[in-house]
């Protein structure tokens, strides 16, 4: 069981995010033709949340910056996520190496 | 959990400003005195504050229908205590409101005092009474991770219900609406925090031992070395 627990883990994460994409539906298009965008950010529905509570609100600051383009900020996400994840594999594999090296210095 | 830029009034963004701040400086004066202490942790903290990165950055999708993204400051917090991952979280909301219009400047405050402070917080405090309880330290971990996790989107949904109090309802109504867009969509995610979290802690706890009990992390298989 331990030996395989982090198989076990991240089979179960992976499920996690598939089981949504499989039953959430799209719903039908409104009366005004509209297709309904689903998977939208949850920090947008918050801002549509803020406008129905309080619609006269208005934001007094801008974003110095805005990605030009959707593939331009899921670039910059996606660089994001390798600098970590590059760091995490080269921690993970000077780790393996070390303990590689230790046990064959073990056996001599 | 990210507030968008301008979307909290000018008195609550100077607030959350004014409580996140001395937090990143006592983390900065921690993180130093800690690896000056033991260098070799240099490691352990670049782990940590890697994994925030890599989970802070995907989004998932939810069986609410929207997608939202993990924290990963969790491992941080049990590794280093809560205050340390105050600096890490900073950089990482910092980059997303400069480069990707991501959360903002004037939220920035109300966005580190949920993701880099609350969360962690919880998940420091989570761990503890986990092991106090003598839970096993797998499960403390995933416990902790996630409800650090969850706790950050309830803290988000507090700061917008305060910032905007239904106008019948007041706080409660509105924090019922923003935790319906927040919580209700992070719950599968932090247990999936949860469990990317025991994945990387095992690793640690293989490769990297006489670093956790530098840092006097009980794992619960000390006996083995």
């Amino acid at each position: 069981m331990k030996r395989y627990q982090n198989l076990i883990l991240m089979f179960l994460v992976v499920l996690l995010v598939v089981i949504p994409l499989w039953l959430v539906k799209c719903p039908a298009p409104g009366p005004d033709g509209k297709m309904v965008e689903i998977f939208t950010g949850a920090d947008d529905k918050a801002k549509r949340t803020i406008s129905t509570i309080e619609p006269q609100y208005k934001p007094w600051f801008k974003p110095l910056m805005e990605p030009p383009s959707g593939e331009i900020s899921s670039l910059l996400f996606a660089l994001q996520a390798a600098l970590g994840a590059g760091f995490i594999g080269y921690w993970l594999g000077s780790s393996v190496t070390r303990a590689k090296i230790k046990r064959q210095k073990s056996k001599v | 959990m990210h507030i968008m830029e301008g979307f909290l009034p000018v008195k609550h963004a100077i607030g959350w400003s004014i409580a996140s701040a001395p937090v990143v400086a006592y983390g900065l004066h921690t993180i130093n005195k800690k690896i000056k202490e033991n260098p070799e942790q240099r490691m352990l903290l670049g782990v940590a504050a890697a994994f925030t990165f890599v989970l802070s950055a995907l989004k998932m999708p939810s069986i609410t229908g929207s997608c939202s993204h993990p924290t990963g400051t969790g491992l941080g917090a049990v590794l280093f205590g809560p205050t340390a991952v105050a600096p890490i979280g900073a950089v990482v909301l910092l980059f997303q409101a400069l480069m990707l219009a991501h959360g903002g400047l004037t939220t920035l405050g109300a966005n580190i005092f949920s993701m880099a402070i609350a969360g962690p917080f919880a998940a420091a405090a989570t761990f503890r009474l986990a092991r106090s309880a003598r839970l096993p330290f797998g499960v403390a971990v995933f416990l902790a991770a996630s409800l650090g996790d969850l706790l950050t989107y309830v803290t988000t949904s507090c700061q917008l219900a305060l910032a905007f109090p239904d106008p019948v309802g007041g706080f409660a109504a509105s924090f019922t609406k923003f935790a319906g867009v927040f919580a209700l969509t992070q719950i599968p995610l932090a247990i999936s925090e949860g469990f990317l979290t025991v994945i990387v802690m095992n690793a640690l706890v293989r490769f990297n031992r006489e670093e956790l009990n530098s840092l006097r992390i009980e794992t619960g298989q000390e006996a083995q070395t």
